[in-house]
């Protein structure tokens, strides 16, 4: 059956404009669209998110959610459009340069170094603050000494926000899978981003460890005030966290607003929860 | 609490490394014993030095395939690389440097520049690519690297260095002497290098790659082994990363190539072909990919052996790939492993 959707038109501006965005967006895509094997996966999206926003990405599966995150951390090269990350074009980047430019993500599919240690793999993801050379580390000279020491701190520093920095020593592929989901969330932390993508961070998750993570979401939230993006299925989380939410059906933006807002929009339901047929 | 059965990697590694510097320093003061009370024959005696040529091959052939998780099957290139630069310092530094040790010092210092040069030069285009193609790739630039050296010719004479390609065109003055010659190589070498000197160098190529390994670049390298998308995703330069374990590798293999050389009168390109960089694989292998140790003892193991069997004639070739076969087996089967690690005094500290 062709989807015959009545695509909501959307202004480009930020979903809560009455928020900081509207001042300081800390992300703007203008028009942003790829075509993947013939197929416009994303096409003309428009998302502006303010500095300390949190915001929902949710749709149906092969909506073009994780293509979204692929376009923002340029694993692929958008066709159209315009990415602005604090008012700086990304255009031209690639997935290196955008993570030092402030965007960091985690993955649908857990990507960790898996034989690498916990707090390895947080301080693998410090490398761009350190400055010691190759000669000093084989010399073991004191500057290698020192930021080996402080990177350790900040990294068990960090861990310890997610009640992780007893496992510190421990292959990261042999925790369990909700511990490693929140590793890759220290990970990208670890990065110091303006913009964190989180990729279903909830799935395989059950309520009690879904209700923890909130509450480390939000913490996060607090502790840095960055913008979080989140793509996730579990809608209780989304609701819960959210203060815009954006749906995606057919790679196309079809609303944009508050939970509540997003919750009674028809579009929506059609669309994301499915349609009332019979009972 | 089942955390706390999980491995705990620091204390692991750290155990690893210096088990790794023991098992060396005894084997060294072992050798060193036996030869001086003559228990070695002199065959024995005369591996001492292609062993550690061979061991410092396998560390540094394991921070490729090991740490950073590439497979390279053109290793022997940087070896011959460092053998001709090396040797071709020394002979010109014979006048000079009448001291021995320094002479050969020097000799490997410029080798492991040369080499690490042409693995940046090669580096460049093989680092673009991935997996299977990367590791053809490097084969073809280990024949590549031979088949120049066949044809190089380095002279020198009152006016200095002359070279040539193909043939022997550099018209050295009377009194010149023809350091390179071709596919005949370069004879005449002073066997400068010693088993102490190898100990040396061997020591020296653990120091930088377990520092190298536990420093932010190692654990960039093996990041992109674990996780070439999630790297990136961290902000990590991937080229950079590789093209660095790359350059150190080839460095270490040039200076043990120069090692090598200097351990013989006569050394030809062809000494360092395909199956030379197959050997080294296989030290890598046998020994567990990024295990220095592994590697240091199968490079011993499989340098002696082929020695050892020389009483079985015919049969030598056959028995050698049986006791390989075995090895590989033994290595990587768990209860073996297990039994074996009973006799490891490190591992029982740590239960009591």
């Amino acid at each position: 059956m062709k989807a015959k959707t009545k695509y909501v038109p959307v202004p480009s501006r930020s979903i809560l404009p009455e928020r900081d965005a509207g001042r300081d967006p800390v992300l703007e895509c203008v028009k942003l669209g790829i075509t993947l094997g013939g197929i416009k996966a994303v096409e003309d999206f428009n998302l502006t998110i303010g500095r300390t926003e949190i915001v929902g990405l949710i749709g149906p599966n092969g909506a073009g959610k994780t293509t979204v995150f692929n376009l923002l951390t340029k694993v692929y090269q958008p066709t159209t459009g315009t990415i602005l990350l604090n008012g700086q074009d990304t255009h031209g980047m690639n997935t290196m340069q955008v993570n030092k430019a402030g965007i960091a993500r985690t993955f649908q599919n857990i990507r960790l170094f898996r034989n690498l240690s916990v707090i390895d793999n947080v301080k693998t993801a410090m490398n761009n603050e350190m400055r010691y050379n190759m000669l000093s580390a084989i010399l073991r000279l004191p500057n290698y000494r020192r930021e080996e020491v402080a990177a350790h701190r900040r990294a068990l520093k960090l861990l310890s926000i997610f009640d992780m920095q007893n496992v510190a020593d421990v292959p990261a592929g042999s925790l369990p899978y909700g511990a490693q989901r929140r590793l890759e969330i220290v990970r990208a932390l670890a990065t110091n981003p303006s913009l964190l993508l989180l990729d279903e961070p909830a799935a395989g998750m059950n309520p009690s460890e879904t209700a923890d993570l909130m509450d480390n979401i939000r913490k996060v939230h607090e502790m840095f005030q960055i913008a979080i993006i989140l793509i996730e299925h579990d809608m209780s989380l989304v609701m819960n966290i959210c203060e815009g939410i954006c749906v995606l059906n057919f790679g196309h933006v079809i609303a944009k607003g508050t939970p509540d807002e997003i919750q009674s929009n028809p579009a929506v339901i059609e669309a994301y929860l499915g349609r009332k047929k019979e009972a | 609490m089942t955390m706390r059965r999980l491995i705990n990697l620091k204390r692991v590694e750290a155990r690893r490394i210096y088990l790794t510097y023991a098992v060396v320093i005894a084997a060294y003061v072992i050798c060193q014993v036996m030869s001086s009370t003559k228990f070695l024959s002199s065959s024995m005696r005369g591996m001492l030095v292609p062993i550690c040529a061979y061991m410092v091959m396998a560390v540094s052939l394991n921070l490729v395939v090991g740490i950073l998780g590439e497979l390279s099957l053109g290793h022997a290139g940087f070896m011959s690389v460092g053998a001709f630069s090396g040797v071709a310092t020394a002979i010109l530094l014979q006048g000079v440097i009448p001291f021995a040790p320094v002479r050969l010092a020097i000799a490997m210092i410029v080798a492991a520049v040369f080499a690490a040069l042409a693995g940046f030069i090669i580096g460049i285009p093989v680092l673009r690519l991935k997996g299977d193609y990367l590791a053809i790739v490097t084969l073809a630039f280990g024949e590549i690297i031979k088949s120049i050296l066949n044809n190089f010719y380095l002279g020198v004479d009152s006016g200095g260095l002359h070279f040539s390609m193909l043939t022997d065109t550099t018209r050295l003055l009377p009194g010149g002497k023809l350091i390179i010659r071709g596919p005949m190589g370069i004879s005449g070498i002073q066997k400068i290098a010693t088993f102490p000197a190898g100990f040396i160098l061997l020591m020296i190529a653990l120091m930088i790659v377990f520092n190298l390994v536990n420093s932010r670049s190692g654990r960039a390298f093996m990041a992109i082994r674990d996780d070439r998308i999630a790297a990136e995703s961290i902000g990590l330069d991937i080229t950079k990363y590789k093209m660095m374990a790359f350059v150190m590798s080839a460095a270490l293999a040039g200076s043990a190539g120069a090692l090598f050389a200097m351990n013989y009168s006569t050394i030809v390109a062809n000494k360092f072909d395909f199956n030379t960089s197959i050997l080294i694989l296989v030290f890598v292998v046998l020994g567990g990919q990024g295990n220095m140790l592994g590697g240091i003892i199968a490079a011993a193991v499989l340098t002696i052996l082929p020695e050892k069997l020389r009483e079985f004639s015919e049969y030598r070739m056959l028995l050698y790939a049986i006791v390989l076969i075995v090895m590989m087996l033994a290595t990587n089967n768990a209860e073996i492993k297990e039994f074996l690690s009973r006799f490891n005094p490190f591992r029982r500290k740590e239960e009591a």
